[in-house]
């Protein structure tokens, strides 16, 4: 097996604190997810979730990019988007405990934690179903004229499904300010990408749609950044959308409830070693940034907020049935 | 103020010009609905007037344009679609129940999705078992949409533009059949039409006669017929079939103790079993006879004119119905 991922460069238009903030971040995802799988195990978390470590990059490195005006839509495996977006996260784990204080009061759940304000406007479990979502941000983006992108976030698995293809190529005929990042992790829910998908590479079908295709490392959070930067860029320009597909891996299943012993050991092991949090570490001590207990320390700050916001969520209420606010509708 | 008579098709394009006119967020999209002026001419005049950018051809990708209209709406535009064959809603009909029908709740109530999904649809015009569905209760279980049946050039043109301005999403199902039937339409910005409720079009004492869509005109044709031989209809337009207020109805039962639906949908999954289901409850002790159902036979509409004609009910068939009704 090999990813056709370039070989691992420090320039970047970042300064040292800048890539200690998205060092940052990346922690910060990362002791979320965990603080979820250790909640699961106290019951504290209902019917399942979908978890990201190992794709921390990703996000991180596309968010990192964005202003307060752009637009996010995700998918089921999306609370690294919302956290890194910097949706507190008592309220994102308020959602995926089921309470009152969470992001839609608990209407929601794990697959749904959505904030306008902070652009994130979907969250969607269909695979597939956020991407014509974002081609109407986009859309709404040019109308309004103020430099706006849209980006939308979704697996290797979406990219076999038609609102992938009938999506991209809206978005090109129509030149619309939207980024597509692909986040190949190279599972479809239990299936490997070469049972289901006749090509290695997702970023050649942007071709068919005379857009850019770019494959970048997803474990190279300055690598994700560069390529977001380039495709933000080209979009807030009027250049039209871009397809980046991150190489990535998600550590654990599928969903909570997949062992995920459908993967090679090696394989597992090998991306084990390529662990993007990991791999940055070495590169911000490589470079002088900060030392080995300044980063570990900002990992325990992180572990630590995750833990008393979970504390925080956990201490809220469940919304009460007799009190129930129906929310289908504006106007009833 | 007098009516201007117009016809269904024109109803719509004029309820459009309007509303656009009104709201500069107000945007169209659907298949050649541009330069064209629509497959179904629904949209003429209207690319001239306000552009490609508000009126905007799509690709052939429903899914994709209607899940657009639901991104537009959240970012505050007002994005009235067109579904040239409402048969077509069947290719974006993930976007419509998972997507649009539940965003707004699934946010917790903090984003809107203010958008119209118009669906022309409709059988005998000879366009086969693929494109003469009405298709608006394949939606009916999910809630979520609000969805309206417009029966006339008037009611077409009132539900579109309060459609239009609704801070939900609306399924708007139209008639093909309908669309070059002339009718009087308040033309104004006041006449927006509620998106719930029934319409009473005939008054009788004899028996209630529930319709909708293109059997609407169907109904009173055959309650003209049977006024003539002393049977006297009330005969109602149901609009709106979410949400689906019955009250009238179970009025009107009580008075006529005989009840009739008459859908151009299949009767297994079809609105008339859920008015039924209504009307016995609410009027159990009035009922003289069973309500009855007519609507579409289970199998697919089929091209021929004689197959598809016999397959509609029209207005002989209501008032052999009805004849049964009162025996």
């Amino acid at each position: 097996m090999s990813t056709k991922t370039s070989k691992r460069q420090n320039d970047t238009d970042l300064d040292g604190e800048g890539q200690l903030g998205l060092f940052r971040q990346m922690l910060r995802v990362r002791e979320f997810e965990e603080q979820v799988q250790r909640s699961y195990l106290e019951g504290l978390v209902y019917g399942t979730t979908h978890l990201c470590q190992g794709q921390e990059a990703v996000p991180v490195g596309v968010l990192s990019t964005l202003g307060d005006g752009d637009t996010l839509t995700y998918t089921y495996r999306g609370h690294g988007v919302c956290v890194a977006r910097g949706m507190p996260m008592r309220v994102a784990f308020g959602e995926i405990f089921g309470r009152v204080e969470g992001a839609s009061h608990g209407l929601g759940g794990s697959m749904h934690i959505t904030d306008p304000k902070l652009g994130l406007i979907g969250s969607f479990g269909i695979v597939g179903g956020g991407l014509p979502c974002a081609v109407g941000a986009a859309l709404a983006a040019r109308l309004d004229g103020k430099g706006r992108v849209s980006v939308t976030f979704f697996g290797d698995g979406s990219t076999n499904i038609g609102s992938f293809h009938e999506s991209l190529n809206m978005a090109a005929v129509w030149k619309l300010p939207l980024v597509f990042v692909c986040e190949n992790n190279l599972y479809g829910e239990f299936s490997r990408i070469d049972h289901t998908t006749p090509v290695e590479d997702i970023a050649v079908r942007a071709a068919s749609y005379a857009m850019p295709g770019v494959i970048v490392d997803g474990n190279d959070v300055l690598a994700v950044r560069r390529a977001a930067l380039a495709a933000v860029d080209r979009a807030r320009a009027g250049g039209g959308p871009t397809l980046i597909e991150a190489k990535t891996y998600r550590h654990r299943g599928h969903s909570r409830t997949d062992p995920a012993k459908y993967r090679a050991e090696a394989e597992v092991a090998e991306w084990l070693r390529k662990d993007p949090i990991a791999q940055f570490r070495e590169t911000l001590v490589g470079a002088g940034i900060a030392d080995a207990a300044a980063l570990d320390a900002l990992h325990e700050a992180a572990r630590e907020e995750a833990r008393s916001e979970a504390a925080i969520a956990a201490a809220g209420a469940f919304p009460d049935p007799a009190a129930f606010v129906d929310q289908t509708f504006a106007n009833a | 103020m007098a009516p201007t008579e117009l016809t269904y098709r024109q109803a719509i394009a004029l309820a459009l010009a309007e509303e656009m006119r009104r709201d500069p967020r107000v945007l169209l999209m659907g298949e050649d609905i541009g330069a064209s002026g629509g497959p179904l001419k629904t949209t003429e005049g209207l690319h001239a007037e306000f552009g490609p950018e508000r009126v905007r051809d799509t690709p052939i990708s429903e899914n994709a344009f209607v899940g657009a209209a639901l991104g537009l709406a959240i970012m505050g535009y007002r994005p009235v679609v067109e579904i040239m064959f409402a048969d077509f809603l069947g290719v974006c009909y993930d976007q419509i129940v998972n997507s649009i029908a539940k965003h707004r709740f699934m946010s917790g109530g903090r984003m809107d999705a203010p958008l119209v999904i118009r669906a022309i649809g409709g059988g005998g015009l000879r366009f086969g078992a693929q494109h003469s569905q009405t298709a608006e209760t394949w939606f009916m279980p999910v809630p979520g949409l609000k969805i309206v049946s417009a029966s006339s050039p008037n009611e077409v043109y009132g539900m579109l533009k309060a459609a239009i301005r609704d801070p939900d999403p609306v399924l708007l199902i139209e008639h093909k059949g309908l669309l070059g039937v002339k009718g009087p339409v308040y033309v104004g910005q006041d006449n927006l039409l509620p998106l719930k409720g029934t319409n009473l079009l005939r008054g009788g004492d004899h028996a209630t006669v529930v319709a909708s869509l293109g059997m609407v005109p169907r109904a009173l044709e055959a309650a003209g017929i049977l006024a003539g031989e002393g049977i006297g209809l009330d005969v109602f337009d149901l609009r709106a079939i979410r949400p689906m207020d019955t009250s009238d109805i179970v009025e009107s039962v009580k008075r006529t103790n005989r009840l009739l639906t008459v859908e151009e949908v299949s009767l297994v999954g079809g609105w008339g079993a859920e008015v039924c289901a209504r009307v016995t409850a609410g009027a159990f002790e009035y009922l003289d006879a069973p309500p009855q159902r007519l609507g579409l036979p289970e199998h697919p509409l089929p091209y021929s004119p004689a197959l598809e004609d016999a397959a509609i009910p029209d207005a002989a068939a209501i008032v052999r119905a009805v004849r049964e009704l009162l025996a």
